[in-house]
């Protein structure tokens, strides 16, 4: 009996001790092993960032109509100032959705802007009204001036001039017009297609959103618009560079220097909110295109085809060299002179029509012009000859691919418009407004994008490392964004402008982070054979024994049941 | 090796995704709205119709604005807009001149070295952004502005030099790759700086440059000085590094040759052909960037960019026994023209030892003669200027041939040469042996050794012993910086004096350290580099030697600036050491996690045995012999035992 009584307090014990070893492994070992094995990653903002992954943006703009003396009948003036709010609705895609706000105030003119209005041209009544006062930054000034105005030629009603002012003239329907509620209604389309010049329009907003939404293929046009210009980086490198294939013959000298200072950098001076930029210049020699030229007999001169023209730069390119220094875009304008035995040259287009310009551009790469300086020597020359490249010349056509590139270039005004030409700096205010309004939207797409597609990323692989510094830059990338997106709503341009870079390099800054790359992956077969020697002996007889103490639990309770009964 | 696959492997995987997230965020296309119906009548884009949209580049016609050019004229009347093109040619600031010298060596073998320089009147130092680019190449100009540069000395070297056999070369270099730099004193962390420094010129050279951290990099505080004029010579703005294993072939060759301003279509640069040049016995190439006067007085500063190419060809071996070689035979190629931006292009043709052509005969034979000091030496050279269209006859091609008619002749024993081993047993210490020869027969002159060994080889200090003529030599000047594990090298400067027609033997003892086993190379059975240690000497000269460097001069002659006329510098490189260290078997770590799992399940589970079981007295079972004598028993009806 003694010894059946043993036994049984032995049995206990096995018991016990397998089940507190049991306990001990799952208390202390799993924790233990599953806080050694993870990897880290930091906290991340994800519901927020989810918040972002659809985009609502509201783009508000301040308008100001003046109506100068004769636009308005005397007894409606008394309503006025009045101000108007108009909303559009733009639903892009599911995820993507616009609101256009326009803040319309309506008022009579001033005794100066009377003065200012009354200048003899448009142009100078443009001046003085800029001198009276200076619009903030993505606002417009709308003036509706009589009928009877002389500054503005029969064939336009409307001129738009080189700062944020606009001169309306009023027609016909509009003198009809009784009361002041008439007249804005028939005023309204005309003040419509200003803003949509002069401001945002829901072509531009839609190329910028290129990055984000798919659209339906459109026609080819569209296409290759929307291609043509650079997407918006914090910075741009432009490069000059004169290709002279042909050093033997050809000395020749640029003063890139100075015609950079007189014509690119009031541009680029003028563009400096967008981005930053620096310029540089080289001198390639030996430098072939990769297309032979074909003589053209009738014309006696060589001609590259349009068709062709994407095989000229190959060969160049390897040349022309990366900004070691930068990890900017680089903006390439190359003049190249041709040598003597092919000159001159000339470039067709798709219709065998001789280009004007003697110049193509690349979207998004850069421009090429072709400079013959044939006719600057006689066929008696003695070579090498010294040649002077007329740079205002060259300058003129670079600064038209460089517009284009940049995307400022837009398209061409609605007929009875009259855009002012642009001024030294070579753009408008209107036009530097624009293209801010469509480089905040297009920073916030891109950096929406990114910020999405890395929150995904580090979802779907759970191996990756998330260090501190990735979850700071999200974060603040994904405040900057928020900031972004209210000061758009509010209509502060300027520093939309400025939250959608910081939000956009942030982001770019955790995507391309290399400590992502330190993924510490192990396949799944690896980690088998590690761990099998060291957990099959240790798991299997804890499994066991606890296994036999459930069946025997079991037994025991069946015993109990079967006493009972 | 396994560790550049595998930072491949990290930038292949890095490009991968970059691509997918590119071609995932530009799904491009358009919304077809009315606002776009008015773009289509755009006369701008006419010529655009007909395009291919899935073109990859899209080629346009671009259209002027003629207002805009014009009224950005008008505004700067200032602007000079030349009336007649064929106006005087402004003042360049920038001059090119190239050459190639060649040396019959004594064994046999042929020394050709090319020297490209370019000068360019600027000011790098002041911080003024310099971007506008003529002769210069454009890549080194940005980084040597980027980085504030104030010299910058980038060798890659195939082969070693061979002194003994081949006398002083005219620019010597380590085997493998050296870059050493001086920054400006306005950078504040050099240590960034250079790091990223070697990194954009990794880039630049395609070399594993990048592979330069402070494991190999030094601040020597005695050796290499600025070579240009500088003003401050604090070593804390100076970094050296070599990489000895670097492999230097046609992938870095390339990239050299763009630097030129004719690239290799022209002048001396169409030799450059690497199917010959890398079938040699010796080949080094260089970048030098420094700044140097511009005139006697030294008022104004100037950019200097060398490059230069070394290569020794053994025609021995490919000249099939014939004694005759020319430039067609090394290169493949003959000269037809200079570079036409070169303001001064020549073959120089070393004929001292051959004033009565006894030893070989030149052909075509040239005029021209010219004297040099070279290496203290003073030397006749025959002279092909190929800007001259007579240099190259009536054939239009200039094939420089050598035809050899005697073997004979002595060569002058280098004064100055050196070498190392490394000496000992067993995988646990060993002894670096340094001889430095002074071969002047009664001229003693100091030298400047400096040995710069990696962390993994633990000097021992107190075992460095200098003894020459079984004497022991004292070195006036000692500075040393003891290593630190995986963070820096060690640093030994000596100044020692070498006396006249005697081998000086510098010795030190080292322990070899065990690796982490992700420190190896993917081949470390192969053994682990030591860079070459470097010897700066200033040797007694035979002849006067000039001082004035902005004096003319063949390239070659003045590269090192000449202080006093007595003697001139000279730099040798020994040969880089070869050290094993004690290498594990590299499946080690998974026997060893089997091995001990395998223990602790073993000793777990009679541990576990032990607590969980029960014990209990068991009858002990009959033995066979019994139950066989039972069964027995039973057939026979005895009751059992």
């Amino acid at each position: 009996m003694t010894e059946m009584a043993t036994t049984e307090v032995e049995h206990r014990r096995g018991q016990l001790a397998a089940l507190s070893i049991a306990a001990v492994v799952i208390v202390v070992g799993v924790p233990l092993w599953w806080k050694t094995t993870e990897t880290y990653r930091a906290w991340l903002p994800v519901s927020q960032i989810q918040e972002l992954a659809k985009l609502e943006l509201q783009l508000s703009a301040d308008v100001e109509v003046v109506f100068a003396r004769g636009t308005v009948p005397p007894e409606q003036q008394k309503k006025m100032p009045l101000t108007q709010t108009q909303e559009e609705d733009h639903a892009v895609d599911e995820d993507t959705a616009l609101k256009y706000r326009y803040e319309t105030r309506y008022r009579t003119a001033t005794v100066m802007e009377e003065d200012a209005l009354n200048k003899p041209t448009a142009a100078e009544a443009d001046l003085a009204l800029h001198m009276l006062s200076e619009s903030p930054c993505g606002s417009l000034v709308i003036y509706v001036i009589p009928e009877s105005s002389s500054q503005l030629p029969l064939d336009a009603d409307v001129y738009i001039g080189q700062r944020r002012t606009a001169l309306l003239r009023v027609v016909e329907q509009m003198r009809a017009a009784k009361t002041l509620e008439q007249l804005l209604h028939h005023l309204q389309p005309q003040i419509k297609q200003v803003l949509r010049v002069m401001s945002f329009s829901r072509a531009d907003i839609t190329a910028a959103l290129s990055d984000r939404v798919r659209f339906h293929p459109g026609s080819k046009e569209s296409v290759a618009d929307s291609m043509r210009a650079f997407k918006s980086s914090p910075g741009y490198e432009i490069t000059f560079s004169l290709l002279n294939p042909d050093p033997k013959s050809h000395r020749l000298y640029w003063d890139i220097e100075g015609a950079a200072q007189t014509y690119i950098q009031p541009l680029l001076t003028k563009m400096s909110p967008v981005a930053n930029f620096s310029i540089d210049s080289q001198t390639l020699h030996y430098t072939m295109l990769g297309v032979n030229p074909r003589y053209d007999a009738n014309r006696g001169a060589y001609t590259l085809n349009a068709d062709s023209l994407a095989h000229v730069i190959n060969p160049v390119e390897a040349r022309l060299g990366s900004n070691a220094a930068s990890s900017n875009p680089v903006l390439n304008f190359l003049l190249y002179v041709p040598d003597a035995h092919h000159s001159p040259l000339y470039i067709q287009d798709h219709h065998k029509q001789e280009v004007p310009s003697n110049a193509f551009h690349s979207p998004r790469w850069g421009g090429i012009m072709v400079y013959n300086v044939d006719g600057y020597y006689g066929p008696e020359a003695e070579f090498p000859v010294d040649i002077n490249i007329n740079m205002a010349k060259v300058m003129g056509v670079f600064l038209a691919q460089l517009r284009l590139l940049l995307g400022v270039q837009s398209s061409p005004p609605p007929t009875g418009f009259l855009v002012a030409p642009c001024g030294s700096a070579g753009l408008a205010d209107w036009e530097l407004d624009r293209l801010m309004w469509s480089r905040s939207v297009e920073n916030i797409a891109t950096a929406t994008t990114t910020i999405t597609s890395l929150a995904q990323l580090l979802d779907q692989i759970g191996n990756i490392v998330i260090n501190d510094n990735i979850a700071e830059q999200v974060s603040s990338a994904v405040a900057s964004l928020q900031l972004a997106v209210a000061e758009l709503e509010a209509g502060n341009l300027g520093f939309a402008l400025q939250f959608s870079k910081e939000a956009i390099m942030a982001s770019e800054k955790a995507f391309f982070d290399p400590s992502l790359l330190h993924l510490l992956y192990f396949p799944d077969d690896q980690k088998f054979a590690i761990y099998i020697p060291l957990f099959l002996p240790m798991c299997v007889p804890i499994l066991l024994s606890l296994l036999k103490i459930a069946s025997e639990a079991r037994q025991k309770r069946r015993e109990k049941q079967a006493k009972k009964d | 090796m396994a560790a550049h696959r595998c930072s491949r492997c990290s930038w292949l995987l890095l490009v991968f995704i970059f691509s997918f997230y590119v071609s995932a965020k530009s799904e491009e296309a358009t919304q077809a709205n009315d606002e776009h119906a008015s773009v289509v009548d755009n006369p701008q884009t006419a010529a655009e119709t007909g395009k291919q949209p899935s073109e990859e580049r899209l080629w346009e016609a671009t259209q002027v604005n003629e207002a805009v050019p014009i009224d950005a004229a008008a505004h700067k009347q200032d602007f000079p807009v030349p009336g007649s093109v064929l106006t005087p040619t402004p003042q360049l600031k920038d001059d090119f001149k190239e050459e190639l010298v060649i040396r019959p060596l004594q064994s046999g073998d042929i020394y050709a070295s090319f020297q490209f320089r370019t000068v360019w009147e600027t000011d790098f130092t002041t911080g003024s952004k310099v971007s506008h680019y003529r002769l210069f190449p454009k890549s080194l100009g940005q980084v040597i502005s980027k980085f504030s540069v104030r010299e910058l000395h980038i060798s890659f070297t195939q082969g070693y030099w061979r002194t003994m056999q081949w006398g002083q070369p005219y620019l010597p270099s380590p085997p493998g790759a050296e870059l050493w730099v001086w920054f400006q004193d306005t950078v504040t962390d050099v240590d960034a700086t250079w790091k990223e420094l070697t990194n954009v010129l990794s880039g630049i050279f395609c070399a594993s440059l990048n592979f330069i951290d402070s494991t190999n990099t030094v601040q020597p505080s005695a050796s290499f000085k600025p070579l240009g004029i500088a003003n401050g010579t604090d070593h804390r703005f100076l970094r050296y590094a070599t990489l000895p294993r670097e492999i230097v072939c046609t992938e870095n060759l390339t990239p050299w040759k763009k630097l030129l301003p004719c690239g290799s279509k022209a002048g001396l640069a169409v030799l450059l052909k690497s199917e010959k040049l890398f079938h040699s016995s010796f080949h080094s190439q260089a970048v030098h960037i420094r700044p140097v006067c511009q005139d006697w007085q030294c008022k104004s500063t100037s950019l200097e960019l060398r490059q230069t190419l070394n290569v020794v060809f053994d025609l021995h071996t490919s000249g099939q026994g014939k004694q005759e070689w020319s430039l067609f035979k090394m290169f493949s190629r003959t000269l037809t023209e200079a570079c036409p931006l070169a303001s001064s292009s020549k073959i120089y043709i070393d004929v001292t030892d051959n004033p009565q052509e006894e030893q070989f005969e030149l052909s075509p034979a040239t005029p021209l003669l010219s004297q040099a000091v070279v290496l203290g030496d003073r030397r006749t050279f025959s002279v092909y200027d190929l800007t001259q269209q007579v240099t190259f006859g009536t054939v239009r091609s200039l094939n420089v041939l050598i035809r050899w008619k005697s073997t004979q002749g002595d060569m002058l024993r280098p004064l100055l040469h050196a070498e190392r081993y490394v000496a000992g047993y067993g995988l646990q210490t060993g002894e670096i042996h340094t001889l430095m020869y002074n071969n002047h027969p009664f001229r003693s002159f100091p030298v400047l050794l400096l040995d710069s060994v990696p962390w993994y080889l633990r000097l021992y200090v107190h075992t460095l012993t200098v003894t020459s003529k079984g004497k022991d030599n004292k070195p006036s000047y000692i500075h040393y910086q003891p290593s630190k594990d995986r963070i820096r090298p060690h640093l030994l400067e000596m100044l020692v004096q070498l006396p006249p027609h005697s081998v000086t033997e510098v010795t030190v003892q080292f322990e070899r350290a065990l690796l982490k086993w992700t420190e190896y190379t993917p081949d470390p059975n192969h053994g682990f580099y030591v860079g070459s240690s470097v010897i700066n000497a200033l040797v007694p000269s035979t002849v006067a030697m000039h001082t004035n460097i902005t004096q003319e001069q063949p390239l070659f002659s003045n590269f090192f600036p000449c202080k006093e006329e007595s003697s001139y510098f000279m730099r040798v490189y020994t040969e880089p050491l070869l050290v094993n260290l004690p290498t594990p078997d590299f499946s080690m770590p998974y026997n060893v996690i089997c091995l001990t799992c395998t223990v602790v399940a073993v000793g777990y589970g009679s541990l576990y045995n032990l607590l969980t079981r029960s014990f209990q007295i068991e009858e002990p079972n009959p033995g066979l012999a019994k139950r066989i004598a039972n069964v027995i028993r039973k057939m026979r009806g005895v009751p059992p035992l």
